[in-house]
């Protein structure tokens, strides 16, 4: 694959210079109360509004990605790897600078779609509409998403709403809906971690054919051994910040050799 | 560990290439590479929320469904639910504060059953409007999809619900002796133009709402104002004889008051044209289309900025 990146070299995901802020509302200064509040808003001054705090959460990024390649993300929590994720597929606006794509990149991730007072079997058709795959598309592939979530294994469970299952269950069944589909450039936000360890194998496989068919992938993950597995190409977050990229096995020695510690 | 930030390529220890030299935005374009999550065109956002026809449908039915799941009686809610507001407003305006002046009593129950019904229709679509961004923002940070496919979603879930209300309203017509004829097709028009002036509101709405969360907070006492000036359990002619003709005829032409009355005049045989004011037909259709062409293009303007936290 790093032969092929050599010659080819066609770059699918270009970070320039990226920043993005987060604004909470009604944490200003940690002040929550009615009065507080009051006073602020009379005492506003020029520019930013008191009662909003930012969170300055990815500061001046800048990679470029090419394809073939899966790069995986790691850092500490909060370190700002989800958001520079969310940013790269376009659902959260940067504050500065671009992020140029190949296509539409998409996030692994379909959970905000699904509604817990639905059956499995509505949830399958909701998540699948809600990803942009067409009537048909769901209706031949969704068999193969309730066998390869398993939820029927145990009795006639994809009828029922989905705030009956376990949380394994659940999370098995909104893995299944998500990797139904395929994607030109496609991120997985430490979806890798769920469900039993049968289940872990048989999506870890699944992932596999995902990058396969996807140009480029990208990567989260808590745990160093899948990112190893996976990806030839690692960036190092801490505090919003890019402080490495590189081959995985570098970087992930001296994120190893910091974290140790 | 450090000298490596800003050049993958470099730290790769791949043999420089011919886009050495270029910066981000030139090698951006040297590969047709595009900004990511950019605003499409009026034209192609339209195309695109088409192509979303099947989830808007699929994510309505689904929020209608979800509403009562948790209830014994389920999804008989959808319509005692409705029965239960006719029969509340009956009581303290038509009992007990006897604002049926000027209306027969048989005209009076489905005259105000219409009112309460067809302006709930308006009032939680402009409710779900505010909250349907600024509600559902895991939703936006996760997938992509037209961010106007959401408030249209809960204005044809509202439109549903309003189908179920239309069962009681039927009875009650029927039961206060109007009976279905012809006249009542023209309920279907008068619903579609409100459908889009819904909409259309819900959109502007969802802006504002997805901007400043608190209109949620304020928009109860904006709409329980206009629901009382709207003449939903009072006529407005007969109450404002006294005053300045031009206050009747402000609210008599706003488009709840418009919408109402031309559910009336369709269902109710005791309500004839000398209730309506002049030229209703016109003023439904331009609210419509007013609300609906303006409210689509102040969503669309925004489109990129949706989910920003």
């Amino acid at each position: 694959m790093a032969d092929d990146n050599a010659q080819g070299r066609i770059p699918t995901v270009i970070a320039d210079d990226v920043h993005i802020v987060y604004r909470v509302n009604g944490a200003g200064g940690g002040r929550g109360s009615a009065t507080a509040a009051l006073s602020r808003m009379v005492r506003r001054g020029k520019g930013e509004p008191r009662g909003v705090r930012k969170v300055h959460a990815v500061r001046g990024v800048s990679f470029t990605a090419y394809r073939g390649e899966a790069i995986g993300l790691i850092g500490t929590n909060g370190s700002g790897k989800s958001t520079l994720l969310r940013a790269i597929a376009g659902l959260l606006p940067t504050e500065s600078g671009h992020v140029y794509t190949d296509g539409q990149p998409s996030l692994l991730g379909v959970n905000a779609a699904l509604m817990s007072d639905l059956t499995g079997e509505r949830n399958v058709v909701l998540g699948g509409l809600a990803m942009g795959m067409t009537q048909a598309e769901i209706r031949s592939r969704y068999q193969e998403i309730v066998d390869f979530s398993g939820i029927n294994e145990k009795g006639d469970f994809i009828t029922l709403p989905m705030r009956t299952y376990s949380s394994g269950m659940a999370a098995r069944l909104r893995f299944s809906i998500a990797a139904a589909k395929n994607h030109d450039v496609l991120m997985i936000d430490e979806a890798l971690a769920t469900g039993d360890r049968k289940f872990r194998i048989r999506s870890e496989e699944r992932i596999r054919e995902l990058r396969k068919e996807a140009g480029t992938v990208f990567l989260v993950s808590h745990n160093n051994k899948s990112i190893r597995d996976t990806c030839d190409r690692a960036l190092w977050l801490e505090k919003g910040e890019l402080l490495m990229d590189g081959p995985t096995e570098e970087v992930l020695k001296a994120y190893e050799r910091e974290t140790g510690k | 560990m450090s000298d490596t930030t800003h050049d993958g390529g470099v730290a790769l220890g791949t043999p420089p290439s011919a886009d050495e030299g270029l910066d981000a935005a030139q090698l951006a374009a040297k590969y047709g590479l595009t900004v990511s999550g950019a605003r499409p065109g009026l034209f192609a956002y339209m195309r695109q929320l088409w192509g979303r026809r099947h989830f808007i449908l699929a994510f309505s039915r689904a929020k209608l469904t979800a509403q009562y799941s948790q209830a014994k009686l389920g999804q008989l809610w959808q319509v005692v639910t409705p029965l239960l507001n006719a029969c509340v407003y009956y009581l303290i305006f038509g009992l007990i504060l006897g604002t049926r002046e000027g209306i027969p009593h048989d005209v009076f129950v489905p005259f105000l059953v219409t009112g309460v019904f067809v302006f709930t229709f308006t009032q939680s679509s402009v409710m779900a409007g505010v909250r349907s961004i600024s509600g559902n923002l895991g939703l936006v940070r996760a997938l992509h999809f037209p961010r106007a496919s959401l408030p249209i979603s809960f204005s044809l879930q509202q439109l549903q619900q309003l189908l179920f209300s239309m069962i009681v309203l039927v009875a009650v017509a029927v039961i206060f002796g109007s009976y279905p004829s012809l006249s009542w097709l023209l309920v279907i028009p008068a619903l579609l133009l409100q459908f889009v002036f819904n909409t259309g509101l819900a959109l502007v709405m969802a802006r504002l709402g997805s901007k400043t969360p608190d209109l949620a907070q304020l928009m109860p006492f904006i709409m329980r104002t206009w629901m009382y000036a709207s003449g939903v359990m009072f006529s407005i002619p007969v109450m404002l004889k006294d005053k300045p003709a031009w206050i009747a005829d402000v609210l008599q032409y706003n488009p709840a008051a418009i919408y109402m009355d031309l559910v009336r005049f369709a269902m109710i045989d005791g309500y004839g044209s000398e209730n309506l004011p002049d030229h209703v037909w016109a003023a439904g259709l331009g609210w419509a289309v007013l609300l609906g062409v303006v409210g689509f293009v102040y969503f669309w303007k925004a489109e990129e900025r949706y989910g920003r936290g």
